[in-house]
């Protein structure tokens, strides 16, 4: 089954490996180590594999949105505020210096502790969140800023005010602003890729993902209680739609998979960061060239494209 | 001699089919109707203005001019890319929603005229898998789109959706981002997309191309909202209020530009085609 996936990997892997760092050095000692994840990553993950991997998406000691900002992007400035009513800490956005280039970078923000984890709601935004976003892309496409996103939420906030403000429709309208961009937008998902919530900040031109992280359509509780009318029934959920890295590089959801350190993200945030910034600077250089009209073109092709159906027949 | 509670017997009709209400009886007041008469009253009842769900088929046969629905897409059927299973195949309950309900998928889309202007019409229907959206789903509206832009009509959306069918999985979410890129290549084309978002309308087709119409439209009652009651109770305890994700507190809170009675659906669609419909 590896086949393309495993070539596209290796592909990847291979890229990383003749790519010069931030500050210039090579990556070279890290190549073994990245041979052997490949090793890892290219085989067919098991049913109790891809729980482990859902396990491991969640890990409360993962690094989140800022651990990622504070190693690699520099003279970061957050921006606040939705400009129309308020300021949603469960969405980062803000502006600095990556690979010597002025980025926008939105993510989503889990908290650490108890108290930052209510404030930040636990990572699931508001209708205000996915504004205050669109706030930033919009200041991106008007300085030709490149856009990084980096996506980990459990879910857009399923609460009786987030409806009021107009859930659905936010997270239709940040779609549509990121189909019009015309400046490159990478994506990463760095831990949840939670349905709705999550694409809001994920149509890009690249669409990365971690090797320990999850896309999915519902979370694995929702659809356990649905489908088997039992959550405690989501690890069977979760084999059955197959939200792992390698299965949505296969399905064509995701570019390429951002390897980890051995064990995870959560064991290593300095290597977890310098692996991911590879990464970014790799699918950003392969856009710099295009022009803004053939970008988004581009795009919208590839999202058009995606699990496409011809005139199928039924068995 | 006993006597007959005959108020009684209204408000509790007979449910034949073991504790499930009649398809016609109206779950609101509790009035029966004979087929034909649900059927001259648009599926409406003419007593508490409750609407009945409708079918894609009946929706065009109550919009479209007759005789002009051109239907595109038909032999779209969805395979099952997951292999994916919970109690039963999916290929199982595609079958099944195909059997019950004589169509290919959740979507039907095709050109047609209202009042005699053009238009393309993409219309969902919740009996096949609750109107989730699929792949199929997902290429007919993309098609639906071009379609539009291509013959220079408006394009008119009715949807009516539990949200992304969980059995394609990632690949459902996907459409969500593809409907969306779809309806913008149609703005950009010059074309214009009326969204009328009948019961219920909810999480992914909410979140994407229904909520993206230049004008959207409700029928009375319709749930819209992206997670559904059931699941912002269990998840947050909160109190709901009683309108909660309905049209009207969706008109309230400014995401509908209009409530609109079923009656009245058609003579407003021809209104906003004469409007549109200028520039094709």
């Amino acid at each position: 089954m590896p086949g393309e996936a495993e070539l596209r990997l290796r592909e990847h892997l291979s890229r990383l490996s003749r790519m010069r760092l931030l500050g210039g050095a090579r990556l070279s000692g890290e190549l073994k180590r990245l041979q052997e994840q490949l090793e890892r990553i290219a085989a067919e993950p098991t049913d109790e594999e891809i729980w482990a991997r859902v396990k491991l998406a969640r890990d409360e000691d993962r690094p989140y949105t800022m651990d990622y900002v504070a190693r690699l992007v520099e003279d970061w400035i957050e921006l606040h505020g939705d400009r129309l009513h308020a300021d949603d800490p469960a969405m980062i956005t803000g502006i600095g210096r990556f690979d010597s280039r002025s980025v926008v970078v939105i993510g989503n923000q889990k908290g650490r502790d108890i108290k930052e984890r209510q404030r930040r709601n636990f990572g699931m935004a508001y209708p205000e969140g996915y504004r205050k976003a669109m706030r930033a892309m919009e200041l991106a496409d008007r300085h030709g800023f490149p856009i990084i996103s980096l996506v980990d939420i459990p879910g857009a906030y399923p609460g009786v005010v987030a409806e009021q403000h107009g859930q659905g429709g936010a997270i239709a309208r940040s779609q549509a602003l990121m189909a019009r961009l015309r400046v490159p937008v990478v994506a990463c998902i760095i831990g949840e890729g939670g349905s709705g919530g999550a694409i809001a900040t994920a149509l890009a031109d690249r669409v990365l993902m971690q090797e320990n992280a999850i896309y999915t359509v519902i979370s694995p509780e929702g659809c356990a209680a649905i489908l088997w009318r039992d959550s405690a029934q989501a690890p069977k959920a979760a084999a059955a739609f197959k939200p792992d890295a390698l299965h949505c590089l296969e399905l064509g959801v995701v570019d390429s998979v951002v390897p980890e350190p051995a064990g995870g993200a959560q064991t290593n945030f300095d290597e977890a960061a310098m692996l991911l910034g590879a990464s970014l600077q790799a699918a950003l250089d392969e856009l710099y060239d295009i022009g803004g009209d053939d970008l988004r073109r581009q795009r919208r092709a590839k999202f058009r494209a995606i699990g496409a159906v011809r005139a199928a027949t039924r068995v | 001699m006993e006597k007959i509670d005959v108020s009684i017997e209204h408000r509790h009709p007979p449910e034949p089919d073991g504790g499930k209400p009649h398809p016609n009886t109206c779950p609101k007041c509790g009035s029966h109707y004979r087929e034909d008469e649900l059927e001259t009253n648009l599926r409406v009842c003419p007593h508490c203005a409750h609407h009945f769900p409708v079918t894609a088929r009946t929706r065009i046969q109550q919009l479209a001019d007759d005789g002009t629905f051109d239907e595109e897409g038909e032999d779209l059927r969805s395979d099952d890319p997951l292999e994916f299973f919970d109690l039963r195949p999916y290929t199982e309950r595609l079958a099944e929603a195909e059997l019950s309900t004589g169509l290919g998928e959740a979507m039907v889309i095709g050109g047609a005229a209202v009042e005699g202007l053009q238009c393309e019409l993409a219309v969902m229907d919740f009996s096949f898998m609750g109107g989730s959206m699929g792949r199929v789903v997902g290429e007919k509206l993309a098609r639906a789109c071009d379609s539009a832009a291509e013959r220079g009509v408006p394009l008119i959306s009715v949807t009516a959706s539990g949200g992304a069918r969980m059995q394609e999985g990632i690949l459902s979410l996907m459409q969500l981002p593809k409907t969306v890129c779809a309806v913008e290549d149609l703005h950009d084309a010059g074309g214009t997309m009326i969204s009328v978002m009948t019961h219920p309308t909810t999480a992914g087709v909410l979140a994407s191309f229904a909520s993206l119409g230049d004008v959207i439209v409700a029928e009375p009652g319709a749930l819209i909202s992206f997670t559904g009651p059931r699941v912002v109770q269990q998840t947050t305890r909160e109190k709901l209020p009683d309108d909660f994700g309905l049209a009207e507190s969706n008109y309230r809170f400014g995401h509908v530009d209009a409530i609109v009675p079923r009656a009245e659906l058609r003579p407003l669609l021809a209104k906003l085609l004469r409007i549109f419909g200028n520039a094709g």
